[in-house]
This record gives C-alpha cells, sequence and structure tokens, in this order.
C-alpha cells in the first residue's frame, strides 16, 4: 500500500453533501446538491485507502487517475488535484454530476466492500468547480507539471501528454468537421484542438451541448456550466456553427469535397424517441419525455410567459420509465406542480436510472409503481388524456440479455386517474445523417458500424460515436468514444501526410 | 443573425419576409421549411419557404400574424435580423412525374402552395391551382399564381369577389369535367385537407397533404409533431411535412392541433407587454386569430 501523507478517515459513510431542501426544491429549478466545501472534500478524500490495485480507474471509462487526484484533495492542493483529473477526463463538472458512479468508479471501489465506497464523482466535481473559482491557480498547477516534466519527471510526463494530447499539436493546418454537440463530439473536438487542428462543431439546434443543454435539467446540470465547458473549448480553437442540420444543410460528402475538411466525427446521438405503441397514445396531454425536457430545458418553458414557449402540466402525472430521462422527467413534472408517479415494468433493481437521482426523486414525494406496464391509455370526449390502464408484472425466466424478462399477471389490470402522460421508454438513432451518406454501413436499427479501436466508419475520413454507435448509453460512454476517436482520426491524419 | 432584407404586406393579415440566408437558399426545395426564433427569450416557430433565391442567398417566407410570435415578427423591418433561422427541415414535395396537377391553397397555405406550382409549371405540368379566402380583401399571390398556372380558381366564404364557396367544389368540377389529375397537392387549415382528401378519395387520386402540427425542435428528436398516418405515427418534421391524404386520420390531427390553445391568450399578451415595454410600436394589425405558442403558424387559417 502506498504511503499516506495524511491520516486516514475510517468512517463507513460518505462525507454527506449539503442539499437543498426536498420540499423546497420541487418548487424550483436550481441545483439540487450544492457539492462539498474544502472541508467536506478534504475529509471525503481521506477515506481513500490508496490501494495499490486502484479499481477505481478501470471502472472509469476514460481512466481518471482517481487515487492521484483523491492524493492531492486529501492534502489539500486542489489546483493540482484539478490538472490531473482535466489531463483524462474533457468535461469533469458534469461528469461528476452525471455519471452513474455507482456502477462505474464507485463501483468497484475497495472502501466500498464494507461500507459505502468513496464519493469520487463528488470530488471530481468539487476540484472542477474549486478550478473554476480558481482559475489563476489551476492554470499554475498546469504550468508546475510541464516544468516536473521538463526536468525529468515520469509522472508528471504523464500527466501533461493526456492533459495535451498524445499526438502533441503535430496536426496544424488539419481541419475537422465534428457533427453533433452532445458530450461526444465535445469531447473530440478539445481532444483534436489540443493536437493542432482546426476543428468546426455543426449543431442542429440553436445551442450547443446536446443532451446536456436540451435533456438533462437545470436542477441536475446547471446550464450555465455547460456553456462554461463550452466556452473553453472556443478558447482553444473550437468553432461552432449552430442551426446548421447535417444531413440537410450539408451532407458529409459536401462537408469534405467542397467546405475541404479532412476528416469527419459524427457525434449525432440517439434522440429519436420511442413510443410505447398502445391505444390512446396520441390523446392531448400524452407526450415523449424528449418533448417535455426540449421545452422546459432549451426553451425554458418554466418561464413563460417571460419566455414565448409554453409547457402543459397536468394536476396528476404517469411517467413510464425507469432511466435517467424517466427521473429527470417525473422531476420536471413535479417542478411544474403536478403530482407524479413513475410506472416500470420491472423492479427497483433493474432500474436503469442513476441511484442518487431515483432518491432524489423518492426524496421529492414521486411515488413508484413498480412491476407495473400501461396497457391503454384512456381520454375523455374532448380527447384529453383521464387514465391510465396498467397490468402488475413479475420477473420470469432471463432473457438472452440476461435480464429477467417481464410478464404480465393475468387478471392483475387497475387503472390510476391522470391527465398528463410522458413516456420515457427510451430513444433511437435519427436516420438522418446515415440516409444522407451513401458508404456508411449501418445496423438494422440506424446505429453506425465502426471499428472498435479507432471508431472510423467505412467511409474513409469519417468516425463516429457516442450513442450514435451504441444507442441510448451514458454521457461518460460517449465522452470516452470521443476521446477514442479523436485518437483515431489523428492517427489517420498523421498518416495521411 | 439572419439579416431581414425585405418585408412586405401582403394584406392586413399576411406579410411576406425575405431573410439572407445563403446557405440554406442553396439547398431548399418546394415543401421544405425552416424554423425560426426572434431572440433570446422566443420560441421556435416552423415557417414553410414561399421562395428562394439561391444567387442573391435568401429565402422568403410568409406569414399571418395570429399568435404572439407572428405578431412580433409582423412589427420587424428591413435591417431587423432574426437570432436564429434553421434549414431546409422536412422533405421536399415528391413531385416529378406529374403531368397534370391541381394544387389547392387555403389562405395562408396559398403561400406554400406557390412554389410547389410554380415547381411543376416550370417542369413540365399542367397546374390548376384553386385557392379559397374568407373575404376578396385577403386574396394573396394572384399575380404570380398567374404566371404559372394553366388555370386559378379563387373562392370566397363570403362571396366577395364573385365566387363563393368552398376548394373542393371547383375541385369536384373540375373532376368531372375530366380534368384527369394524376396529383392534387392541398395546404391549408387541416379542415380543409381533410376535404380535399374526401373528395379525391373515390377517384384514387394521388393527394399529398402538407401537415402542420406543434412543433419544437423540428429536427425528429421530440415527437411534438407526430401525425397519425394509417396505423402509426409518424413525425411530420423528417417523415413529412407532406402525407399521402388518403391515410391521414385529420380528426386527431385536429385535436392535437388545439393542445396549447389556452397558453396563446397569455403568450399574445406577454408579447405585447413586451413590446411597449421596449417602447417599440403595439400597435399594429393584432388579428384575432387561433394559432400561437408553438404552433405551426404555417397555414392558419
Amino acid at each position: 500500500m502506498a504511503r499516506l501523507n495524511y491520516e486516514m478517515n475510517r468512517q463507513k459513510a460518505k462525507v454527506p453533501m449539503p442539499e437543498l431542501d426536498p420540499a423546497e426544491r420541487a418548487k424550483t429549478f436550481d441545483e439540487v446538491a450544492k457539492g462539498y466545501s474544502e472541508e467536506d472534500a478534504v475529509a471525503e478524500a481521506r477515506r481513500c485507502i490508496q490501494c495499490p490495485n486502484a479499481p477505481c480507474v478501470g471502472g472509469c471509462p476514460v481512466g481518471v487517475p482517481i487515487p492521484q487526484f483523491v492524493a492531492q484533495v486529501a492534502e489539500g492542493d486542489f489546483a493540482r488535484a484539478y490538472a490531473i483529473v482535466k489531463g483524462a477526463n474533457a468535461l469533469p463538472a458534469i461528469c461528476g454530476r452525471v455519471c452513474p458512479q455507482e456502477t462505474q468508479c464507485e463501483g468497484v471501489c475497495t472502501r466500498g466492500r464494507s461500507g459505502e465506497p468513496v464519493g469520487i464523482g463528488r470530488l471530481e466535481r468539487f476540484v472542477s468547480d474549486w478550478a473554476f473559482a480558481h482559475p489563476k491557480e489551476a492554470a499554475a498547477a498546469l504550468d508546475a507539471l510541464r516544468e516536473e516534466c521538463a526536468a525529468g519527471d515520469e509522472a508528471a510526463c504523464g500527466i501533461v501528454r493526456s492533459a495535451e494530447g498524445a499526438v502533441s499539436k503535430d496536426l496544424a493546418g488539419k481541419r475537422v468537421a465534428v457533427v453533433g454537440s452532445g458530450p461526444a463530439s465535445l469531447t473530440c473536438a478539445g481532444e483534436l484542438a489540443k493536437r493542432g487542428c482546426a476543428v468546426t462543431v455543426f449543431e442542429a439546434l440553436h445551442r450547443v451541448g446536446g443532451v446536456l443543454t436540451y435533456g438533462i435539467p437545470e436542477f441536475r446540470l446547471p446550464k450555465a456550466l455547460v456553456e462554461r465547458e463550452v466556452a473553453k473549448l472556443g478558447e482553444i480553437g473550437v468553432s461552432f456553427e449552430t442551426n446548421a442540420l447535417v444531413g440537410r444543410l450539408y451532407d458529409i460528402d459536401e462537408l469534405m469535397d467542397e467546405r475541404g475538411f479532412d476528416a469527419v466525427f459524427v457525434g449525432t446521438g440517439a434522440g429519436l424517441p420511442s413510443y410505447l405503441g398502445i391505444e390512446g397514445e396520441g390523446l392531448n396531454g400524452v407526450m415523449v419525455a424528449n418533448e417535455l425536457l426540449t421545452r422546459v430545458n432549451l426553451m425554458k418553458a418554466y418561464e413563460f410567459p417571460a419566455y414565448d414557449t409554453p409547457v402543459y402540466a397536468g394536476k396528476r402525472c404517469v411517467v413510464v420509465g425507469g432511466g435517467n430521462v424517466a427521473m429527470d422527467a417525473a422531476r420536471t413534472a413535479k417542478r411544474l406542480g403536478a403530482d407524479v408517479c413513475v410506472v416500470y415494468r420491472r423492479g427497483r433493481e433493474e432500474m436503469p436510472a442513476r441511484a442518487e437521482e431515483i432518491h432524489h426523486a423518492e426524496q421529492e414525494g414521486i411515488e413508484f409503481k413498480l412491476l407495473t406496464n400501461p396497457v391503454r391509455v384512456v381520454g375523455d370526449d374532448a380527447g384529453w388524456v383521464r387514465g391510465l390502464e396498467c397490468v402488475r408484472m413479475e420477473l420470469g425466466a432471463p432473457d438472452a440479455s440476461g435480464r429477467r424478462r417481464p410478464e404480465a399477471v393475468a387478471g392483475s389490470e387497475f387503472s390510476i386517474d391522470i391527465d398528463m402522460l410522458v413516456i420515457a421508454v427510451g430513444s433511437k438513432t435519427n436516420p438522418l445523417v446515415a440516409r444522407a451518406t451513401p458508404g456508411l454501413e449501418v445496423t438494422p436499427r440506424n446505429l453506425i458500424v465502426v471499428d472498435e479501436r479507432t471508431c472510423a466508419t467505412s467511409k474513409p475520413g469519417v468516425f463516429a460515436g457516442g450513442d450514435a454507435v451504441i444507442g441510448a448509453a451514458t454521457v461518460i460512454l460517449a465522452m470516452g468514444a470521443g476521446k477514442r476517436a479523436a485518437a483515431g482520426i489523428a492517427e489517420y491524419l498523421a498518416s495521411a501526410v | 443573425m439572419y439579416p431581414i432584407e425585405r418585408v412586405e404586406a401582403l394584406n392586413a393579415e399576411v406579410t411576406r419576409m425575405t431573410v439572407r440566408a445563403p446557405e440554406i437558399a442553396r439547398k431548399i426545395k418546394p415543401g421544405q421549411f425552416i424554423m425560426l426564433r426572434i431572440d433570446e427569450r422566443g420560441e421556435r416557430i416552423p415557417l414553410t419557404m414561399n421562395d428562394c433565391d439561391p444567387e442573391a442567398g435568401t429565402v422568403t417566407i410568409v406569414f399571418q400574424a395570429v399568435g404572439a410570435t407572428t405578431m412580433r415578427l409582423a412589427r420587424m423591418r428591413a435591417g431587423d435580423a432574426l437570432l436564429d433561422f434553421a434549414g431546409p427541415l422536412g422533405n421536399p414535395t415528391e413531385l416529378a412525374g406529374a403531368r397534370r396537377a391541381c394544387v389547392i391553397g387555403g389562405g395562408l397555405g396559398t403561400a406554400i402552395a406557390y412554389p410547389q406550382a410554380k415547381w411543376l409549371h416550370e417542369h413540365g405540368c399542367e397546374v390548376d391551382v384553386i385557392t379559397g379566402f374568407r373575404t376578396k380583401d385577403l386574396i394573396i399571390l394572384e399575380d404570380e399564381i398567374n404566371a404559372c398556372s394553366a388555370r386559378q380558381i379563387i373562392m370566397t366564404d363570403d362571396g366577395s369577389n364573385g365566387n363563393k364557396g368552398v376548394v373542393t367544389a371547383p375541385l369536384q368540377q373540375r373532376i368531372d369535367e375530366g380534368a384527369d389529375y394524376d396529383l392534387v397537392l392541398a395546404v391549408g387549415p387541416v379542415i380543409m385537407m381533410k376535404f380535399v382528401a374526401a373528395t379525391t378519395k373515390p377517384y384514387g387520386i394521388k393527394t399529398l397533404v402538407s401537415m402542420n402540427p406543434l412543433m419544437i425542435d423540428g429536427t425528429g428528436m421530440c415527437g411534438g409533431c407526430r401525425v397519425k398516418v394509417g396505423d402509426e405515427y409518424l413525425h411530420a418534421c423528417v417523415d413529412g411535412p407532406d402525407f399521402d391524404g388518403h391515410l391521414v386520420d385529420f380528426d386527431d390531427a385536429m385535436r392535437r392541433g388545439v393542445m396549447y390553445r389556452s397558453f396563446e391568450g397569455a403568450a399574445r399578451e406577454a408579447a405585447a407587454g413586451r413590446v411597449a415595454s421596449e417602447g417599440r410600436d403595439c400597435g399594429g394589425s393584432a388579428a384575432a386569430g387561433a394559432v400561437g405558442t408553438g404552433a405551426d403558424e404555417r397555414k392558419g387559417a
């Protein structure tokens, strides 16, 4: 075991993070979790035992050197901690807030075997928020690492290399188009800019950020923070074209042949909503979660009429689904004034949502009807939703994916009175780019086929990553793909010199 | 920013606006639309292209001042600019191959049907255009349509132009006379498109309708614009906006079209208040209308 320069904190539980009171916060869109103070952060970091095999690093899709940065926090050197994190992770303030740490870094933390794991996500969030408040110190820490590297310190060199790109600044003059501006694209753009490429990001909407902007609500991820991360990319030379829907305004051949991009990264996500496919889904008062979230997050409909976009909210709302989008939709509907119930066809254990968000939803008074599946939406004569007929489910034998398949219990039908229904049962890939790009191989589900290591598609010079390749997944997996694709693109561009 | 180059009132309610957007002008085809946002607090509204000039780099839109956003839009002048202007969106209308077509426009829909009529005319198709308006003072684009049609038949609800009735009457008459249409295209209020489709159905004439549901993003992401076609819901913004008129569930579309009606009054008042507080002219022609806030304002009746 590495020598600890600090006294370990043997508390079994994480240092609690201050949060807004559940009753109060359910009325506002302010961020729920307030983040650690410096004292909290040091205390939590001292729970890390610096175990030599560091399983946490393997659990992180972008390989953040967790014990190293946590040790710096434990010793109070927050600037150096930030430099270490930022080297591996382009968007730490975002990942610290939205990653499902319980299934990633924290899920394999040695301390989690007896008690709670180290609050790695909370610490990552703390150091990036701290660095934003102390930009000079953060920059100086990176300079210090460079000097140590120059003086021959291998560990410092490793961090500097990952911070500045494995292939350093050797791609000056190369131009890369990035399609979409979600987490995969922002990461890819940042990594390529660090290597000297001129990067242009094309975004169909009027604001960049993808799901970070239109999907994840303000109370979980403040939009100012997304803008701050995007602005940093602008500082290192990434430019943005909004209102530019690739597949309609431009196609990929035009970007390469006419506009002269040497390579293209496609990070268009999985934004096409899925429906339940049951009777009554077209009634008024029924919407998919993307519509609710886009109105509220992107268009600020919760401030209507100061903002022009309205949003319908009922008094009694059911949200169907068990993922993060369902939790976001449920908590959003609650804040718009509805009583909310989440209906999910499997059990609590099977819910894919982040544990903290399920907990927050429960605290805010959101009811859960698990092992329940909707079978019919009922409306009134005017065509508005009035009820949801459901059936109880039980878990049967495991299916091909290893998950136990839910089966309806005969004769268990019951009905819930509602005036609002939000469908959050997943999303599919928008086929627009694939349709408009001859030579781009896709699966029957419109997922783009890529080489696992380089993210290269079947079309030369075109790379892809994130939900467009793997289907709806997490922010951090998208970022990991963006990072791999940047390396793949750099390799491609270097070999084409 | 997208500069406004020209603003012209076509009648007391309808405005034609030419916007500088060279990339879109280069690409946009008849039937496709744009989404615009006036300013930072604005909503996104869809407006279908009325004309474009790739050489000049401009796209022309026509709209009716019926909701909060279109009322504010109608007060903008040449030299002002729109914050966001995104397109082309949707699929171009499938016009190729038509030899004898009837293009039908209801009210503002006339301005959206015009580029299709023009395209057909320029591609060797014999085009009849039937348009319908409430009253003769609201008739628009008469000269433009004359220039690109074999026949133009203009109907008014009140008969003030001497031609009282709805658009389906002359359509039925032309079919009975042996017009032998191989394509009918209808753009206008949902109720009008419903009756056009009902008129052509017994004859099996291919009939396209341009649907106008609520839209938010316009890129296929949110499902706000779903239209029931046959047994399934399709997204007007990516699968449409044109659909087979004999398969569309118009009653479903009409019901969904009023979902946000209760918000529209509040939006209009807020918009008027905001304009007043900014010291701008808030007189204007505030036509009372049903459409607004997130609604597609392309074809207000």
